[in-house]
């Protein structure tokens, strides 16, 4: 069994069964203000719906991003002192890699360009080819104004929540066809916001 | 659980320290603090985004750092501690998310504290050595309560009034401006020093004259005693400073910095000892406690001491090492909920930044 977290948008939980690609159990939540406060209740419900032991489980998956929230973190941290407790494997993915496999299960099999919200008038996308048993991410992840999209020939996928049950089979399937996931590195996409200190400015005038 | 002398792990990111620390009761086993000042020094102070960043990064080597120094293993830890607030929203969270995560993982419950009151904590600490050893009253024995506990970083500038560490602390006073740390930043880059500006100030300081300049001492005026008795505020000093060495310059005289930096650092210094020493004397609590990285400074300590015995008040300063901000002293915290019989605090809880000092447990 998989567990994976994302809080790359909102909050997801989710456990799944890799081997027969089993959603056991995805807890949501699409609230972007309140990742710390959710994150251990969604984890609790999850593991007790389960009824599944930490340290029974395979290995934890997370959502490196992109994403614009001070959120992201809370995923990531949780993941990965998650894994350290319960003595497993991380797997890292990139976040929108959950939203071309959910928009695989609707039969799709072009080429799609996911798109989330990066706050101050920008967006992230990543581009997928969708023909394949599982998406290939031909590109991305990356970060634009809306109107400067890079593959514009690409139908666009917008996406406001990242399911983590989509996200960790998407994980399986790279782990099964042994494939790279992501690195372990949190996905800003941007530096941090901070203005250098001007020059001493006078009190006296 | 263990409630006798519990093993608690605690985790503290609050500002721009990541802090792990373990603790079992009140003896310290390992206290390992990764610090991202030198990413804030360019931009002069700390930068929330920069500090949470590296919150992220640091955290679970920190943890298995300070599991390595303890000598003890995940599966023995009997609860994890953990900041809610006050602080830095960004990096309380990282601190957050970890620490629930982590008690998930190990299936142990977990206590969610006050910062302040964790600065508080950290006196009940003694080194494993120490701790069947009837002579450890020279180093000052066990705290006594009630306590005046005044508490200083770049981050906070409070004064407290405990009474019991684990179930009543009442908030005295706090700075209406900059903290005082910011005030030591803030007026070594006016005087074209790098940061952190505590170090660089004392530095600067030696061989000057503390009377060269009167500095105002803010809200120390009789008709602040009314509304602001024991808060404090920073921002009319810095701004004095910088007229004054203004006032040098366009007269084109030399600034001299040791007076300069000396007679700041008095004023920095006066005015959190005099309102300590008063809420001693007014409250009848004859002990103060000091906390917060500001306790690092050599003046404030000195001026401390000899202040404190003149007003017959026992002063006692936690190690440094426990002083600024770590994870021991939130595990320490942890362990006396633990021991006094607190319940764990639930799941839902969140990174508040400006929790209030009488939320000494969340949730
Ligand atoms: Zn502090």
């Amino acid at each position: 069994m998989l567990l994976a977290i994302d809080t790359s948008a909102g909050t997801s939980v989710a456990i799944v069964d890799p081997s027969t690609r089993a959603i056991v159990i995805e807890r949501s939540t699409p609230d972007t203000m309140r990742h710390a406060e959710v994150i251990g209740t969604l984890l609790a419900e999850a593991l007790s719906f389960a009824g599944i032991r930490p340290s029974a489980l395979d290995g934890v998956v997370v959502g490196m991003g992109p994403g614009p929230f001070t959120g992201l973190r809370v995923g990531i941290a949780a993941a990965r002192t998650f894994a350290l407790g319960a003595g497993l494997p991380l797997h890292p993915m990139v976040s929108a890699d959950a939203v071309a496999r959910q928009e695989a299960l609707t039969g799709a099999s072009d080429t799609v360009m996911v798109v989330t919200d990066a706050r101050r008038k920008e967006v992230f996308w990543s581009l997928y080819d969708l023909s394949a048993a599982e998406p290939v991410r031909l590109d991305g992840p990356g970060l634009a104004k809306p109107d400067a999209l890079p593959h514009s020939d690409a139908r666009r996928v917008d996406a406001a929540e990242i399911p983590a049950a989509q996200l960790a089979l998407a994980a399986a399937g790279l782990l099964a066809a042994g494939l790279p996931l992501a690195s372990d590195e949190a996905l800003y996409l941007r530096s941090p916001d901070v203005t250098m200190p001007s020059g001493i400015k006078r009190v006296t005038q | 659980m263990n409630t006798d002398n519990p093993l608690v792990l605690g985790i503290e990111t609050s500002c721009d320290e990541t802090g792990v620390g373990i603790v079992r009761g009140a003896t310290l086993l390992s206290n390992t603090i990764a610090s991202s000042m030198d990413e804030h020094a360019r931009y002069g102070g700390v930068v929330p985004e920069v500090a949470a960043r590296a919150h992220l990064e640091a955290m679970t080597p920190a943890i298995t750092s300070a599991l390595a120094d303890a000598g003890v293993t995940l599966d023995e830890i009997d609860a994890i501690a953990v900041t809610s607030g006050p602080g830095l929203a960004g990096a309380l969270m990282v601190g957050v998310g970890a620490a629930k995560a982590l008690a998930l993982a190990i299936e142990k419950p977990i206590y969610a504290v006050n910062h302040l009151v964790g600065h508080v904590g950290a006196d009940v600490l003694r080194a494993p050595q120490q701790e069947s050893d009837e002579s450890s009253e020279v180093d000052g024995g066990r705290i006594q309560y009630p306590t005046i506990a005044l508490l200083v970083s770049g981050g906070h500038t409070s004064l407290l009034l405990v009474r019991d560490l684990v179930s009543d602390v009442e908030l005295l006073g706090e700075t209406i401006d900059d903290a005082a740390g910011e005030a030591f930043d803030k007026v070594a880059r006016l005087l074209g020093l790098p940061y952190p500006g505590g170090p660089e100030i004392d530095r600067a300081a030696v061989g000057g004259n503390p009377k060269a300049i009167r500095f105002p001492r803010g809200l120390s005026l009789p008709k602040d005693h009314d509304a602001h008795r024991y808060d404090f505020s920073f921002s009319g000093l810095k701004t004095a400073v910088a007229r004054w060495v203004e006032k040098k310059q366009d007269a084109g005289e030399e600034v001299p910095l040791a007076d300069v930096a000396a007679s700041f650092r008095e004023a920095v210094v006066d005015v959190l000892i005099t309102k300590a020493l008063a809420a001693c004397a007014e409250y009848g609590v004859p002990r103060l406690l000091l906390g917060g990285g500001v306790v690092a400074n050599a003046r404030v300590r000195e001026v401390a001491a000899v202040r404190a015995e003149a007003a017959g008040v026992a002063l006692r300063i936690p190690p440094l090492s426990l002083c600024t901000d770590n994870g021991a002293m939130i595990a320490a915290l942890g362990a006396q909920l633990i021991m006094a019989g607190h319940g764990p605090s639930g799941l839902g809880f969140g990174a508040d930044s400006t929790l209030p000092v009488t939320d000494i447990q969340v949730g």
